[in-house]
């Protein structure tokens, strides 16, 4: 039994080395940079750059579009997996495929499809010149990121969601229409709480993606729109303020922290608390 | 005669091609504590998802106490359901489990608190109220399964394989307290199972289903003692089921050996099917008895020993309280009443009999 337990301690070492030397070292130099200024002296001013009024506004607006396209990710996610979960019953297995295959696309491609699509000159603006409208302002618009973002990220939303759904008992769905329940009532009562882990895991796959995103923004923002993403690439590409960027990385960071806080704590919450008053009754 | 409650009225329902129920015609009456019993894929599991509305026959009607349900949707109808794997609500504790059915339906509060007790004493679960569904064992879930049920005061309480999951000891236990629960609530149970032994012990009708077809209906006395097939018979219970020949009433051979019988009517020299229940093969000393073998196995069972005895070549199985030891000569002797004579099936869906076991 040791030896099995020793074993598979060995079949983690690959992994101890590529996060160790791809993600250990680089945040601990991010830490590092944030915390220090250009001659090596601890400072906390990169951080507070964030303050910033372009800085604070490239935050917020990025904060404002990430959770906008979280919403529109769910909304549009959640009716295509209950189609796609009632489509797989009815073994049309390929319909899925033809639905979820196109959004593993390469994401950089994709985006050069949009752009390509909204430009000035683009496919749209064309036909609408072609039967004699005005062309419409469609990239760099907030809008337009958002449809990136939403466009790119709606298959993190997808899955986690989908597999919930696969995942209820088809008798637990009968036993509540068996008990009376409306279709709405089975939704709102059964289908919709059962499903709500998925959700959660949904929303933090496409919140922490699209908060920190700045390939989305300077394809479609071009380059006129920044996000706090825009911002800390610039600092490290162009400005070559290595620490300013870590700082400000680490305020996103923090973000991040926090989505991930709260996701696992909802996702746990209701199940301690059921443990917890069984456990007062026993 | 009880009332008619329940009437499945030629129901047909075939699945991409393949033909679950043909034809089935089924009676239900009041108070009545029904089993459809069958092997796997007998089409029983389907008679009872038509009746709770989950599923919509291709051709017929069910009829429930004079009016045409064939098409309402299950929140509708006045049955519930306990499933086979409890399918309980995991986001819910037990008492919010069985308010669920009372909660859609609006009652007051005091009325629902009431009935969860009600229900809950019912079914052995006092004081269970705020568990987990969770961390209850199988047997604990279950209840929790018929207590969300019969809260409802459903007409009629649908019961799909629900003690399958259970070890042997706790389904024994399960079985009497289904039957007390019944008689406390006087409702009409519909019972699926494939398990013979729960259908003789809880029945007061058990429907014989194979291959769509309805085989026997009767009363658990009458299955197991009068089988009217070779599917029937070898379904229920054990039982030596050998190929013969009806001479004329009252005589039948088994390998060209007569044997006296009380059956009448089933021709001169026809061939039939003969039922011997290993309860009724005895086993006597040489001489007495009708045809002599060898003892080649011997088995104890319990309350009884099971012994193999080979003549010329058949296999006879007997059960008797006294063994006989292996390689012992003996003479078998069966008492006429005790041969039951089947009519050679006619189709081949009554056929499928040595293949489900």
């Amino acid at each position: 039994m040791t030896k099995t337990r020793r074993i598979s301690g060995f079949l983690g070492l690959p992994f101890v080395f590529w996060a160790a030397a791809f993600i250990i070292i680089p945040l601990l130099m991010v830490v590092w940079y944030g915390l220090t200024d250009e001659n090596g002296a601890l400072t906390f001013a990169n951080i507070a750059a964030i303050a910033q009024p372009a800085h604070a506004k490239a935050l917020l607006l990025a904060l404002l579009l990430s959770l906008l396209a979280t919403a529109v990710c769910f909304l549009l996610a959640y009716p295509l997996c209950m189609f796609l979960v009632e489509a797989q019953k009815t073994s049309n297995s390929f319909l899925t495929m033809l639905l979820i295959v196109p959004m593993w696309m390469n994401f950089l491609l994709r985006t050069y499809a949009w752009q390509s699509i909204l430009e000035k000159t683009g496919i749209i603006n064309t036909f609408l010149t072609a039967i004699g409208l005005q062309p419409l302002r469609l990239i760099n618009t907030n809008g337009a990121i958002v449809l990136g973002m939403v466009y790119n990220f709606l298959p993190f939303m997808v899955l986690p969601i989908y597999n919930v759904l696969e995942d209820i008992d088809k008798n637990v769905i009968n036993a509540a229409r068996d008990l009376g329940a409306n279709g709405r009532q089975t939704f709102l009562k059964v289908i919709f709480p059962l499903s709500l882990p998925g959700v959660i895991s949904g929303i933090t796959m496409v919140f922490i993606p699209a908060l920190t995103t700045f390939v989305v923004s300077s394809l479609l923002g071009g380059g006129k729109i920044l996000l706090i993403g825009n911002v800390i690439e610039q600092e490290f590409m162009v400005a070559y303020d290595w620490n300013l960027g870590s700082g400000l990385s680490l305020v996103l960071l923090l973000f991040i922290i926090i989505n991930v806080v709260v996701s696992v704590i909802s996702e746990r919450g209701e199940e301690e608390l059921r443990r917890r008053k069984s456990d007062a009754e026993a | 005669m009880k009332n008619e409650l329940i009437h499945l009225n030629h129901i047909s329902k075939s699945y991409n091609g393949k033909v679950v129920l043909d034809d089935l015609d089924l009676i239900i009456h009041e108070n009545e504590f029904v089993t459809i019993l069958g092997p796997s894929g007998c089409g029983k599991t389907t008679t009872l998802r038509i009746l709770a509305g989950f599923e919509t026959p291709d051709i017929g009607s069910v009829i429930f106490s004079g009016k045409d349900i064939t098409n309402l949707p299950p929140n509708k109808r006045q049955l519930n359901t306990v499933f086979q794997n409890y399918a309980l609500f995991t986001h819910m504790n037990v008492a919010e489990n069985i308010a669920f059915g009372l909660k859609i339906k609006k009652q007051s509060r005091s009325y629902i608190e009431d009935k969860i007790q009600y229900a809950l004493k019912l079914v052995g679960l006092e004081g269970f109220e705020k568990r987990s569904v969770n961390n209850l064992s199988g047997g604990q879930q279950q209840r929790v399964a018929i207590a969300r049920a019969i809260v409802n005061e459903p007409r009629v309480l649908l019961l799909d394989e629900p003690l399958g999951a259970l070890d042997l000891k706790l389904r024994q236990d399960m079985q009497y307290e289904l039957i007390r629960m019944k008689n406390e609530l006087s409702i009409t149970f519909i019972y699926v199972t494939h398990d013979q032994q729960e259908a003789l012990t809880m029945s007061d009708t058990i429907v014989v289903m194979n291959q769509g077809y309805i085989q026997q209906m009767g009363t658990p006395e009458e299955i197991y003692n009068e089988p009217e097939n070779a599917f029937v018979a070898d379904f229920i219970g054990d039982s030596n089921l050998f190929p013969g020949i009806f001479v004329r009433d009252e005589m039948i051979t088994i390998d060209g050996v007569p044997f006296a019988c009380v059956d009448t009517g089933f021709g001169t020299n026809k061939p039939v099917d003969i039922v011997i229940r290993p309860e009724d093969v005895d086993l006597v000393p040489c001489g007495q008895g009708t045809v002599s073998g060898v003892v080649t196995d011997l088995i104890f069972k319990g309350v009884h020993y099971e012994m193999c005895v080979d003549v010329n070549g058949r296999e006879w199985v007997s059960q008797s309280t006294m063994p006989c030891a292996v390689g012992e000569e003996v003479d078998i002797s069966v008492h006429p009443f005790n041969i039951q004579v089947m009519n050679k099936p006619e189709s081949e869906d009554e056929e499928a009999v040595k293949t489900d076991d």
